[in-house]
């Protein structure tokens, strides 16, 4: 039996033009909505796999502001029972900072295996797991994609440049978890219930962040130079054409 | 000393880390420390070409971590082994490639080294204080961040500088050392790899064309006359999220934030919208055609060359004239 636990982050959901604080400190996501990354739903999917394949629990926990519960609910809507927020400004998290608050989490408890996604959406900083193992004194992968647990071993499978890797690590563990090997599932009406009802934990961390972040600014907005072709199949010449004309394909 | 963790192929030096190697040795000059040195971890295909890549980076000296232990990967042994080299060469960053491999022995690196590490950096702002540009929102977003303390860890997002050879080239000296490693390092290492056919991402990130399809596609069989428009441009296959989220194609074949980063000379993109998450691993192709049934659509706006129409009716009608002039 293995309780699992899950960490998430909501971030802002932006596919187009993202928008800025007035300080320029944070996005501003008032007009887009939150989510969580790609590869916490997949991490999401494969801790509710992993407990109930082993007859333990998934619990899942974000640190973050007080309507990141709605990420929370989320993940309980899809099967994980238990819900950790640590209620905290996230924006002035860094990964060390992120990575010490879930370890004082993990250190009150007997969570055998944590997931992490591979790296957030929004800050992209790909450590939190690895300072977290470090900080647990436990090992780690990342860059996962499918994950099974057979006693203590777990074996762990992940994209490299010759082919998927495989590691066989020992339990408790800390993976990273990249999108790309598990569905993650829709929750049911039921599901949807329970989330609801469930009593979310709020707990605070009593690490102090300091965060290294001067500022953000959008990209220089570059001028459109496209030069159309054509409109349908008969700008199939001109494509050739252009093909050639850079060299792609000889004349 | 600039010390650049560097990754090798059976060419030499790959891309992506001689990439790093030009962004850390422009580090190192306005941070005037000039001493660029180099670390190796396993063994290495080609001893010459890295050797002649390096030196033409303007790396002094090669360590190499030669130990049998070292030969599968695991990024616990392999950080221990480059923070070998940090500590002993007292190094003020360790830059390297913002690849996953380059990404995660980083994370370890930054870690072991109790220090700050960026990821995706694009940029160095400024020297005193440190302060690095790097992308985050998938790209969307600049962030400036401060680098405080005596060492530093950078990754170099992919393709966000050219690879330059220095001013002056270098014979590179090699240190071939063993590093002291424990069992635990040792605990997270590759046990097998599993090679299927077309399975692997390098064919896509190393293509000098790459065919990509969106959600214009269709369906799982629209790709046919996109395949056939890959081949007959020797290239490969890239496809956005929303293809692989629908099951239409297999993640392995993804280009974007949460899939490969590409950098060839033609990026035809078929019946893609441009999402943020796409153009971050895009936007490095040298000429990129659209093709789309929306003429605002940000993947058309930002393109060099675009095509107005369904992809269905188009690509099929390129490869005739692709057929055609070959007679």
């Amino acid at each position: 039996m293995t309780d699992v636990l899950v960490c998430i982050k909501r971030v802002p959901e932006t596919s187009s033009q993202v928008l800025l604080s007035e300080d320029g400190m944070s996005v501003d996501a008032r007009h887009v909505g939150h989510t969580v990354s790609p590869h916490e739903e997949a991490a999401v999917e494969i801790a509710i796999q992993v407990a109930e394949a082993s007859g333990g629990t998934a619990t899942v926990l974000t640190l973050g502001p007080a309507d990141a519960v709605e990420q929370l609910r989320d993940a309980i809507a899809v099967g994980c029972t238990r819900a950790i927020h640590v209620e905290a400004d996230s924006e002035s998290f860094g990964p060390a900072d992120v990575a010490a608050a879930i370890a004082e989490v993990v250190r009150g408890e007997d969570f055998g295996l944590v997931l992490v996604g591979n790296d957030a959406a929004d800050s992209g900083d790909f450590q939190v797991g690895v300072r977290l193992a470090y900080a647990l004194g436990r090992p780690v992968v990342t860059g996962i994609s499918t994950l099974s647990l057979d006693g203590d071993t777990l074996t762990a499978r992940g994209s490299g440049p010759d082919g998927d890797e495989i590691y066989e690590l020992p339990c408790p563990a800390v993976v990273a978890i990249q999108e790309g090997g598990v569905a993650p599932r829709y929750p049911s009406i039921v599901g949807r219930m329970k989330a609801k009802k469930l009593p979310i934990e709020t707990i605070s961390t009593t690490v102090s962040p300091t965060t290294r972040r001067l500022g953000l600014t959008s990209p220089p907005e570059r001028p459109s130079t496209v030069e159309v072709l054509g409109e349908g199949p008969e700008a199939a010449k001109a494509v050739v054409d252009m093909l050639v004309s850079i060299g792609v394909v000889s004349s | 000393m600039i010390l650049v963790l560097v990754e090798t192929d059976p060419q030499g030096v790959t891309l992506t880390s001689r990439e790093a190697l030009t962004f850390a040795r422009t580090m190192g000059e306005r941070m005037g420390d000039p001493q660029l040195e180099a670390v190796a971890v396993g063994p290495l295909p080609d001893t010459a070409a890295v050797l002649a890549h390096l030196g033409e980076q303007g790396v002094t000296t090669l360590h190499h971590a030669d130990d049998e232990r070292l030969a599968a990967y695991g990024a616990a042994a392999w950080a221990a082994a480059v923070v070998d080299v940090a500590s002993s060469g007292a190094a003020r960053l360790v830059v390297g490639s913002g690849t996953p491999r380059g990404m995660e022995v980083l994370a370890h690196v930054a870690t072991r080294l109790d220090c700050l590490m960026a990821a995706n950096v694009i940029a160095l702002e400024d020297t005193d204080p440190l302060t690095v540009s790097r992308q985050v929102m998938g790209g969307g977003v600049f962030e400036r961040m401060r680098l405080d303390g005596e060492v530093a860890v950078v990754a170099v997002a992919g393709h966000a500088v050219d690879p330059v050879p220095a001013a002056e080239s270098r014979t590179t000296d090699v240190r071939t050392y063993e590093p002291a490693l424990t069992d635990a390092d040792l605990l997270t290492r590759v046990v097998r790899t599993e090679k299927a056919a077309g399975e692997d991402t390098s064919a896509l990130t190393g293509a000098k064309v790459v065919v990509g399809a969106g959600r214009g596609a269709g369906s799982a069989d629209g790709f046919t006359d996109l395949l056939e428009l890959k081949d007959l441009l020797g290239g490969a296959l890239g496809v956005s999220r929303v293809v692989t989220s629908l099951g239409w194609r297999p993640h392995h074949e993804q280009v974007g934030q949460t899939g490969s980063r590409i950098s060839p000379d033609l990026y035809v993109a078929c019946g893609i919208s441009g999402a943020i998450q796409h153009w971050a691993g895009c936007q490095s192709a040298k000429t990129i055609l659209a093709i789309n049934t929306d003429p605002d659509a940000p993947m058309v706006t930002q393109a060099h060359y675009a095509v107005i129409g369904d992809l269905h009716e188009v690509v099929p009608a390129i490869n005739e004239e692709l057929r055609r002039r070959r007679g």
